[in-house]
């Protein structure tokens, strides 16, 4: 009893010390240091101040707010990362949704409110409001657009490996037999490895991020999802990542809204044409997912049948 | 109401999913519980706090966050398990922790005479506790075990967030094939009710069977 | 103190009162269990060394106030749960209790089903069903969630307190005139929370526990927070560090309510007000689901 009561006070102190370091903001101001090539400024978009959608609920309920409320990826680095020290949002996805809510009239520097949502929780917060739309590595698929809508596609990934910049025999999912190749558990990634190349030693860890720090200390041979969220990681440490092989599936990329939102849905595929015309898309590109050197592809063919 | 006709098989694996991981989590409870308590009654010290410290850090953990060390620090040392193991072990030692507590309290139960009667007959700490104390002492803690395994089975829906097959999770996979969500939850809770009043209804019986009249 | 002394003699029970031999024995033993320890944690410190999960790289975010403020929003935001759910559990469990003392019988059965329904849940399984069935917000699914399966837990802690309040209190509360409120009021419930203030903390203390799943329905609590610094790349993916540091704080949080607890009952055992009231251990209860305490 005696001993429990020590600890007890010990964790304590150690805990209130904890609190006391932040609450007296002894820290250093700013943020860590960032890795990998800088990024160039941000592209400014056009904000179409005149723009009115009465027929959307989502779009009207936002206007009178004052602020769209985008739910985004938090931690794929290049697509929807925030930086944990100031907060500020950036990634190709980010950009994408940034362009979208200026073309709805909304100011993408004060009008923008980001909600980090991990990618269970997507179809819930799509249904329960919790945001207006949803941008980060959202592939469209059959079983997604029973529950909710989709606008786009904005871009098309596909899965690929990464592997160590000195890697030369790793060229493709072919040539890993025996090697370890790691995954997000449960994710459509690793089924298509295991069920595809078995002769690869498949690997299941909760996120990306563990794979990749795995990677970098020797312990699996390879990373294999959609290359969007590989060439960000490959964009942190290009002196020691690289990205290979040819894309060995097909995932296209929307833009998630409410299902009963069609009119949302087709204003945003109306905007994501006009970015893709005057230039937008591929300098948001340039600045994000172009920091990995892989030049910007096509867009893909924006699917109207998605909102018809 | 034709969720679960038209997905039996998917309930089924997600029921199968819950009961197996009660099952072994309870048997590593059980396991590593009784051995906590043999230490925390140990006349070594050592081990004696040991047995505490295991029970304090674990009793006082949340069970998210023993899942959330567990997935996010054990890969670091080259570990990677089953997703299912993972939750076994997750779910095991954090359940042992009040098993431990359940059997130490069941042990003072047992009268003094009993452990001096054996001790007079020449029996060393191990043989008085294992053949002569614990035996007596788990007549008395059938109840509180069974409070603690069915708190167990109930905790195991954690498990599904963490991408293990179990029965909480199936609501997802309804969800995307369309189906009310309503009955899908509807019949998740019909299921947790069955694991917990079964283990209950077998915890009575064994009481009924060995327990010590109140 | 009660607990402690028979511990003692319960041990002493089982083993004599070491001799010189068995004394140096057990020194024996004691030496071999702390060396066996001291070799594991060697072994994992060295470990980790190796790793250079204690280089100073690993640790520099936890320096940054932007960081420092993103892992006490996520503690702030926690304790917010935390409070709702304690004040809002201890509210449903008065109100349940008062349900089941109640004299009138459909009262009595609808509370009896409500407090063994919301037991015998997964706790995770209404949190899940509120936020995705009835499409509530995180925070307020996870308070809902916390409510309903504490204040069930909270509300037989109350009721077993009150019915075990000695009768003669009771009888003589009547026998002064009066009525059933006044003597519920003045005179059950005051000893009964009395006696049961431990149990209550105890649960409160499942309560704060149980505020971590909100991380599994994106609730910004404080294990997000710490996620999203360990899967940083910037910050060269500092895992161990932050399980350290979340860990210690969240344990530390969870002991110190855990001691609160035994304190309050060591000093209600000394004290003469509650001996009217025979306090149950929270572990010796019938094997129904949900018993306080345990989770």
């Amino acid at each position: 009893m005696r001993l429990r009561f020590r600890s007890g006070a010990l964790l304590c102190a150690l805990a209130l010390s904890a609190a006391a370091l932040g609450a007296t903001g002894c820290g250093r101001s700013g943020s860590p240091p960032l890795r990998g090539p800088r990024p160039g400024e941000p592209p400014r978009y056009a904000v179409d101040s005149r723009f009115s959608l009465p027929s959307s609920p989502t779009w009207r309920a936002a206007r009178e707010r004052g602020r769209l409320t985008i739910g985004v990826k938090e931690d794929q680095p290049g697509m929807g990362e925030m930086n944990p020290a100031t907060g500020a949002y950036s990634g190709f996805d980010i950009e994408i949704a940034r362009m979208l809510a200026a073309s709805l009239g909304f100011d993408p520097r004060r009008d923008i409110r980001y909600r980090p949502i991990a990618s269970a929780n997507r179809e819930t917060a799509l249904q329960n409001g919790q945001v207006d739309y949803y941008v980060g590595t959202y592939t469209i698929n059959e079983g997604r657009k029973k529950l909710v809508g989709f606008a786009g596609p904005y871009y098309t990934a596909g899965q690929k490996l990464l592997v160590r910049r000195g890697e030369r025999d790793i060229t493709g999912p072919r040539n890993l037999a025996g090697r370890k190749v790691c995954s997000a558990v449960g994710s459509t990634p690793l089924q298509r490895i295991e069920a595809d190349y078995p002769e690869a030693d498949a690997v299941a860890y909760d996120s990306y991020a563990i794979c990749v720090d795995n990677l970098l200390n020797d312990q699996v041979d390879a990373v294999t999802t959609d290359d969007t969220i590989l060439l960000g990681y490959a964009a942190k440490d290009p002196g020691k990542l690289k990205v290979v092989g040819r894309a060995f599936s097909d995932e296209p990329y929307g833009v998630g809204v409410p299902k009963s939102d069609k009119a949302l849905a087709r204003a945003l595929d109306t905007a994501l044409a006009a970015r893709e015309r005057n230039g937008d898309w591929k300098r948001a590109y340039d600045v994000t997912l172009g920091l990995s050197g892989v030049p910007a592809p096509e867009p893909p063919r924006i699917d109207r049948s998605l909102t018809s | 109401m034709n969720v679960l006709t038209d997905n039996f098989s998917l309930y089924g694996e997600g029921f199968l999913g819950t009961i197996r991981l009660t099952v072994y989590s309870s048997l590593l409870a059980l396991a590593l519980g009784v051995l906590m308590a043999a230490f925390r009654v140990a006349p070594v010290g050592a081990l004696r706090s040991v047995g505490t410290v295991w029970v304090t850090v674990l009793r006082n953990t949340p069970l998210t966050l023993l899942f959330f060390a567990m997935l996010l620090g054990l890969p670091r040392f080259g570990v990677a398990l089953p997703f299912e193991l993972f939750a076994v072990l997750a779910l095991g030692c954090y359940t042992s922790s009040f098993i431990c507590e359940a059997v130490r309290s069941g042990i003072n139960t047992v009268p003094v005479g009993q452990g001096e009667a054996a001790r007079s007959l020449g029996m060393n700490f191990g043989q008085t506790l294992g053949a002569v104390v614990l035996p007596q002492a788990f007549r008395t803690v059938i109840p509180p075990i069974g409070s603690t395994l069915i708190a167990l089975a109930k905790n195991s829906a954690i498990a599904g967030s963490f991408s293990v097959t179990e029965l909480l999770s199936t609501y997802k996979t309804l969800n995307e094939n369309g189906y009310s969500v309503l009955w899908s939850f509807l019949w998740i809770a019909l299921g947790y009710l069955i694991l917990t009043l079964a283990i209950s209804a077998l915890f009575h019986a064994m009481e009924r069977r060995w327990g010590v009249a109140r | 103190m009660t607990a402690h002394r028979s511990s003692r003699t319960s041990a002493s029970a089982l083993y004599d009162i070491p001799g010189p031999r068995a004394r140096a024995r057990h020194v024996g033993y004691g030496v071999a269990t702390a060396l066996a320890l001291a070799a594991l944690v060697a072994w994992v410190l060295h470990l980790l060394v190796d790793m250079g999960q204690f280089s100073s790289v690993k640790w520099r975010p936890f320096l940054y106030e932007g960081i420092q403020e993103l892992l006490l929003r996520g503690l702030g935001n926690t304790l917010k749960a935390f409070a709702l759910a304690a004040v809002l559990s201890l509210a449903l469990g008065a109100v349940l209790a008062a349900g089941r003392l109640s004299e009138h019988a459909p009262v009595r059965w609808v509370s009896t089903l409500l407090v063994e329904f919301f037991r015998a849940m997964p706790v995770l399984v209404m949190i899940f069903f509120i936020f995705v069935a009835l499409e509530v917000q995180p925070l307020p699914a996870l308070v809902a969630g916390l409510t309903l399966y504490n204040g069930s837990v909270l509300a037989e802690v109350f009721r077993t307190g009150v019915t075990s309040v000695d009768r003669g209190q009771r009888e003589a509360a009547y026998a002064l005139g009066l009525r059933k409120t006044q003597v519920m009021v003045h005179v059950l419930v005051p000893q009964a929370v009395r006696a049961m203030l431990p149990t209550i903390i105890s649960q409160l203390v499942v309560a704060l526990k149980d505020t971590s799943l909100g991380f599994l329905i994106t609730y910004q609590e404080f294990l997000h927070a710490g996620r999203l610094i360990a899967v940083n790349m910037d910050y060269t993916m500092p895992f161990i560090p932050v399980v350290i540091v979340v860990s210690a704080i969240y344990i530390g949080m969870c002991m110190l309510l855990s001691w609160f607890a035994t304190w309050v009952a060591r000093r209600e055992r000394r004290s003469v007000k509650t001996e009217a009231v025979a306090v149950a251990p929270p572990e010796a209860g019938s094997t129904m689901p949900g018993a306080p305490g345990v989770r």
